[in-house]
Parts: C-alpha cells; sequence; structure tokens
C-alpha cells in the first residue's frame, strides 16, 4: 500500500527550475575548524534537477559541504553561489559584501535538509512537524497547510501517523516525517546527509523507497551523502567522491563505481565494499 | 483557642499569603523568563545587564529590599509610596526571577542542537524559533527546579509580616499578641498551613511535569 | 533629602550590626553543617521507622518559612524552660532551618561514592566509624563543596531576619535609627550597601568554587 502512495510525492513536488542549468556552485570553498582544513579551495558545481551522490571516507568534510549550503557553517573563505545569488555576500556596485542576515535568510528558503538524526520536534505531532514551518514560516493558512501535510505524510505511507508524536514512531518513520516535513517548505535543492545510517537494518528499505521515488520522478535538485553504493549507482545521475577537503574524482555512477581512474577512490571503494 | 473568629482571620490571612504568592509567582516567571534568555543575547550589553540585575537580586537580601522599597523608597519621593502588597510582590518577585534565570538559561540551553539547526533548515528563525521549537521543549526540565523555586517563594512571603501586610504570618503573630492563640498553638498553626500550601505547589507542580511530559510524546 | 551627615552618623552602628550578622551566620553555617552531616548519615544508616519520620521533619522544616520557626523558637521554647537570646534563637534557627538543605547536599555526595567503595570496606573489616571517616565522607565531601558554599550564601542572605526576634543586627540598627530619629532612607540604604559588600563577594566565591569543583549536585 505504501508504494502505491508513494507514487504521489512526485505530484505535490514542485521545483520551479530550468533543468540542467547551475544551480548550486562551490567557488574556491575554505572551511577550517582550528587547525584542521575541511573543505581546502573547494569547487563543484550542481546543476538543477541533478541527484548528485557524495561519497568519501569519515572524517572528509561530506556532511560539513551540506551544512555550508545549509547555512550552518560559514565558510572562512570562497563563494556559495545558489540559484542566483552568492549565501553570504551580496553583489554591490561590482563588488561581493558580506550579506545581511535577511539576505541569507531569504537564500536559505531555497535549500531543505534531512538529518542523519531526524531532528524531528519531539514536542510536536507527525503532522504539526510538517505543517509548522509552512504556515508560520511561509503564512500559508493554517487549514492548507494542514492539508498539505497530510497528503505529505500519506504520500510517504504515513496516513496512518499524523497524530503520532515522533517518540511513538520507528526510526524508518521518524525519517520519512522528516523528509515530508523538508518537502513541505518546497526547496529547489535537498539535502540528505546519511539519512539512512542511524537506522535499523530492516527500516532502511522504506526510506530509500521514499528517496528513489523522489529521485526518479521529480526535478527537484537532490545532494546526497551515503554509504549505501548499490543506491548510489541506481539513482546517482553523478558521484562525486571526495576526500581531504577535495573532489579526488567526479563521474557518473556506472563508471565511478565499475573503473574508478583514482587510486584514492579504488582503495575507499574496495574498503566500502568488503564491508557489506 | 481554635474559635470561629480565629479561624475565619487566619484564612483570611492565608487568601492574603495566596494573592501575594500567585502574583510574586507570576512577576517572578516572568522576569526569570526575560532574564533567562537575555542572559542567552547575542548582545553584550543586553547580558551584562541582565548580569547586574542576576547578581544583585542573588546576592542581597530580600528582608532588606522590602525594608529599603517600603520604607525608604517613599522618602526619595512621594509618589514611589506603594502598598505593601505592592513591595511584596515586586521584590519577591524580582528575588525569584533572579534565581529562575538560571533555571531558564540552563533548560534552553540543554535543548539539542539537533533542534535550533532543523529549524533553522526549515527557516525558523529568530523569535518563532524561540517561542514553538526551543522553549516548550525546555519547559520539562525547568518545572522541577521551577517547583522549589515557587516554595522558596512562598517561604518569603512570610517577610511581608515585617511590613505590616496582614498576610498569615501577621494574622497568627496578631492572634498570638492578643492573647486568642497560645504561642505554641499559632505558630504550629501557621508552620502547618505554610506546610499545606508548600506541598499544594508541589502537587501542581507534579501534574505539570506529567502534562508536559505527555506533551513530549514520553511516558508520563 | 539625602544626607550625608546621617549616612556618616549612623556608619558605627550599622557596622557594629553588620558584625553581629556576620557572626550569626558564622554560627549558624557551623550549625548548619554539622547537624546536615548528622542527618544525612542517619538517613543512611538507620532503618525506616527512624528514617521516614526523619525524612518528613526534613521536608516539613525545608518548606516551611525560616522567619515562623525564628517565632516558634523564640516564643513557644521558653513554656519548656529552654529561655534562649534572641541571638542564640537566630543561630539555632538559621543552623537547623539550613541544615535540612545541607543534608540533602551531603546525601547526593554519600551517594555518589561508588558501590564498590562500600563493598571493599566491608570486605576489609573496616570498623563502621573508619569505614564513614576514612573512606566514604573524605570521597563525597569534596563533590558537594560548591553546593554547599550556595547554600552557605543563602543562609548570609536570611540572617537580618533575626531581626524580627530583636537581634540589634545590621537591620535592627537600621530600624532603631529610622524610627528613633526618623531618618530612614540613609540608614536602609547604607545597610543595603553594607550587606551587599559582603554578600556580592560571598556569592562570587560560590560561583568559583561551582566552576571550580564542577557543576552542583544538588
Ligand atoms: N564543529 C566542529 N568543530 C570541530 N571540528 C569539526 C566540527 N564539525 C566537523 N568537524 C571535523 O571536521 C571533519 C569533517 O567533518 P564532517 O562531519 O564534514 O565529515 P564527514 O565526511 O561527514 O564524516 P562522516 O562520514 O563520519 O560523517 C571531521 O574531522 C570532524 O571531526
Ligand atoms: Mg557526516
Amino acid at each position: 500500500m505504501a508504494q502505491q502512495q508513494l507514487e504521489h510525492v512526485a505530484d505535490l513536488v514542485q521545483t520551479g527550475t530550468t533543468q540542467g542549468e547551475t544551480i548550486v556552485r562551490f567557488e574556491r570553498v575554505r572551511k577550517a575548524f582550528g587547525d584542521l582544513v575541511v573543505l581546502d579551495d573547494l569547487d563543484f558545481e550542481v546543476k538543477a534537477g541533478e541527484k548528485l551522490v557524495i561519497i568519501g571516507p569519515s572524517g572528509s568534510g561530506k556532511t560539513t559541504i551540506l551544512r555550508v549550503l545549509m547555512t550552518l557553517e560559514r565558510p572562512d573563505a570562497g563563494g556559495v553561489w545558489v540559484d542566483g545569488d552568492y549565501l553570504f555576500r551580496v553583489e554591490k556596485r561590482g563588488r561581493l559584501q558580506r550579506a545581511s542576515e535577511r539576505h541569507v535568510a531569504r537564500v536559505r528558503t531555497k535549500i531543505g535538509m534531512v538529518f542523519q538524526h531526524f531532528n524531528l520536534f519531539p514536542h510536536m505531532s507527525a503532522h504539526d512537524n510538517v505543517a509548522f514551518a509552512p504556515n508560520k514560516v511561509l503564512g500559508i493558512p493554517k487549514g492548507e497547510a494542514k492539508d498539505r501535510a497530510k497528503a505529505l505524510l500519506e504520500s510517504v505511507g504515513l496516513g496512518d501517523k499524523l497524530d503520532e508524536k515522533p517518540s511513538r514512531l520507528s526510526g524508518g518513520q521518524k525519517q520519512r516525517v522528516a523528509i515530508a516535513r523538508a518537502l513541505a517548505m518546497e526547496p529547489k535543492v535537498m539535502l540528505f546527509d546519511e539519512v539512512t545510517s542511524a537506522l535499523d537494518p530492516e527500516l532502511v528499505g522504506e526510506v530509500l523507497n521514499v528517496l528513489r521515488e523522489l529521485a526518479h520522478n521529480t526535478s527537484m535538485t537532490m545532494l546526497l551523502v551515503t554509504h549505501e553504493m548499490g543506491f548510489a549507482r541506481e539513482i546517482g545521475d553523478r558521484v562525486v567522491m571526495f576526500d581531504g577537503g577535495r573532489v579526488v574524482e567526479e563521474a557518473p555512477p556506472e563508471e565511478l563505481f565499475s573503473n574508478p581512474r583514482e587510486e584514492r577512490t579504488k582503495q575507499f571503494l574496495h574498503a566500502v565494499l568488503d564491508r557489506t | 483557642m481554635f474559635t470561629e473568629s480565629v479561624i475565619e482571620r487566619l484564612a483570611d490571612g492565608v487568601w492574603i499569603t495566596i494573592q501575594l504568592a500567585v502574583m510574586a509567582g507570576a512577576v517572578g516567571t516572568a522576569a526569570a523568563i526575560v532574564s533567562g534568555l537575555a542572559g542567552l543575547s547575542s548582545s553584550r550589553a543586553v547580558r551584562w545587564a541582565n548580569q547586574v540585575y542576576v547578581d544583585f537580586f542573588r546576592g542581597s537580601s530580600a528582608i532588606i529590599q522590602l525594608y529599603w522599597a517600603y520604607y525608604a523608597l517613599p522618602i526619595i519621593d512621594r509618589d514611589l509610596t506603594f502598598s505593601p502588597l505592592q513591595v511584596g510582590v515586586v521584590v519577591l518577585g524580582l528575588n525569584m526571577g533572579g534565581y529562575g534565570s538560571e533555571i531558564v538559561r540552563g533548560a534552553v540551553q540543554s535543548v539539542s542542537r539537533g533542534q535550533y539547526e532543523a529549524s533553522t533548515a526549515l527557516s525558523i528563525g529568530g523569535y518563532q524559533r524561540m517561542r514553538y521549537i526551543i522553549f516548550p521543549q525546555a519547559v520539562l526540565s525547568m518545572l522541577p527546579p521551577y517547583g522549589n523555586l515557587l516554595i522558596e517563594m512562598l517561604k518569603g512571603t512570610a517577610l511581608v509580616s515585617l511590613i505590616t501586610l496582614a498576610d498569615l504570618t501577621r494574622v497568627g503573630l496578631d492572634l498570638r499578641q492578643a492573647g486568642d492563640l497560645s504561642s505554641a498553638s499559632a505558630f504550629t498553626a501557621l508552620l502547618v498551613i505554610y506546610f499545606f500550601l508548600a506541598i499544594s505547589i508541589t502537587f501542581i507542580v507534579r501534574r505539570a511535569e506529567r502534562f508536559a511530559r505527555r506533551s513530549m510524546g514520553l511516558e508520563a | 533629602m539625602w544626607e550625608w551627615q546621617v549616612v556618616w552618623d549612623s556608619l558605627p552602628a550599622l557596622w557594629k550590626g553588620l558584625q553581629v550578622t556576620l557572626q550569626a551566620t558564622f554560627w549558624g553555617i557551623l550549625l548548619a553543617m554539622s547537624l546536615g552531616l548528622i542527618f544525612a548519615i542517619i538517613r543512611r544508616v538507620s532503618p525506616g521507622v527512624v528514617r521516614l519520620p526523619l525524612i518528613g521533619v526534613l521536608e516539613f522544616i525545608r518548606s516551611t518559612p525560616l522567619l515562623v520557626q525564628l517565632f516558634f523558637l523564640f516564643y513557644v521554647l521558653p513554656n519548656y524552660g529552654i529561655t534562649l537570646s534572641g541571638f542564640e534563637t537566630g543561630v539555632v534557627a538559621l543552623g537547623v532551618h539550613f541544615s535540612t538543605y545541607t543534608a540533602e547536599v551531603y546525601r547526593a555526595g554519600i551517594e555518589s561514592v561508588p558501590r564498590g567503595q562500600w563493598e571493599a570496606s566491608t570486605a576489609l573489616s573496616i570498623s563502621p566509624v573508619q569505614k564513614w571517616t576514612r573512606i566514604v565522607l573524605p570521597q563525597a565531601i569534596p563533590s558537594v563543596i560548591p553546593a554547599l558554599g550556595n547554600y552557605l550564601v543563602a543562609m548570609l542572605k536570611e540572617a537580618p531576619l533575626l531581626s524580627a526576634v530583636t537581634v540589634v543586627d545590621v537591620l535592627g540598627e537600621a530600624q532603631r535609627i529610622c524610627s528613633r530619629d526618623f531618618n530612614c532612607l540613609e540608614p536602609y540604604t547604607m545597610a543595603g550597601v553594607l550587606f551587599l559588600a559582603i554578600s556580592i563577594p560571598a556569592s562570587f566565591l560560590a560561583r568559583r568554587l561551582e566552576t571550580r569543583f564542577g557543576p552542583t549536585t544538588a
């Protein structure tokens, strides 16, 4: 039944972007925590509608990339460009200047994120978790926001859990609520940070199904950090191998997985695939 | 002994004490929230001003404040003459706020970083984030120490008897003075009534705690 | 309105009163620290018939106003042939009232001593007295110092209550001047200022203890 409902996710998600144009661009982005350089003059681009998979060893900075894009971290240098604007800077008389919090807030609405540990609001029902921000932030009337939230939750197979508090949901259900919650804000770019790695193995499938549905049937731009290589191969348009704060190699999944060029990538894939 | 009129007068005193406690509790709660949040402000000036408030009230004696506000303040300016009840409400409330401040601040800080980050990811910022996301989650960890604080405040209400307010303690003193009650029965009665009021506070706060736990989806 | 002459004239008396306040606090602290420790140990070692009533009494004292307890001791004890001065009554009231808090603090400290330590003491046949004085308390007390510090400051702040039972402490002196000369502004203000000059450093010190020895446990 869940499978059948999932097909509606696509109808509920509209992104309004032109496929194929650049929507996210990192320009020599640098980020260090103390002495540890996590992003080392990082450059890369994402096209609208693209499903980009980011892989790389632990501690290589994958999460940091997503967090910078979500404005949870501020880069030390470089520019992060999203759909026509720089995140932290504005152009004034041909020069880039530090942007106001208002500007950051405006650009931020184009991006949504799903976290490894869900971060649902524990004091709100699943329904309110999804309806809250559209109502309070976007100003959508409460009834309408609730209706949309209900439709979204139904589309991820949780129509019967509307009134449950997060503490009464399984990990897989929580993560599906979190996805619905992020989708409700209609972002143009969605970030997924190892969204299945905190789940019991038998619950991974239900979350991957939702992601698969989104990937195949919507024009949403998706950046996924994942260790699920089979899944990456299945839905990714492009895979970026990341290490030491830089892009080591990028290629379509077929190519990168079956025929990696870089030694570092080979080692990494070897280690990961051996484990599973 | 405990004639009808004695009991009636004690009841009047209890009523004054309850009114004072409820009003001072309201002022104290508001002050605690404002001060606790001010302590987390990004503005140094706000944090500094707040620290002065907290240090002053945590450092000074409520009874001296009461005397000062009731006897000295009107000398500075006649317009600053307040009724003992008003003085009691404000002084006890601000004292409670000075202690409650740290409770609120600590509880807000104990809400996990993930909640702030999820809010940011949904563009829920500033006031809305505090009002709807962070604060409601902090309430649960505030409640137990808040209950203790309310009891301390209730105990503090007895001080207003010294600035002539006819609260429970004052009534007890007067009854003893007039010979209506022996010292032993007068003060035993007071202690028992205060204890009962304190237990009632504990009971109410426990109920609130259960409610808060349930609304967080936890077992009650 | 504000007259420095009055300030100067009242300072010596207020200073004397402040010393009374500090003395009462000092003796009250000694009483509260020792009585609290005794209560905490009794609570730990005694059977239910003793423990439960003790818990009830401590709860009762902790939940009722110090001021009323002060009056109780001051006016009721003489009926039983115990006549204490206002100062002595005040020290007893402060000490007993706050011993109910320090008892909780010690209890938390005692409970934080790992079980293995108790078992080891038993296994080594250490006498009960030695177990407490050599093994348990030396481990329990350092961790509760910050929490104790907070209550000691609280006692200082409550000490001016003693003026309600005829003790001429810092507040008592101010009252005296106020009713004698009808100069109330300066003495009350200076009483507050003098008091703050002691209590604010004291509470800073308590907070230093807290950062030094870790967070408050009770
Ligand atoms: N706030 C922070 N303060 C200090 N160091 C940090 C902070 N956030 C991340 N780091 C460090 O930066 C490095 C990169 O972290 P990041 O979380 O981006 O790695 P990752 O590629 O997502 O790793 P994983 O696969 O383990 O999730 C790590 O060494 C991490 O310890
Ligand atoms: Mg990560």
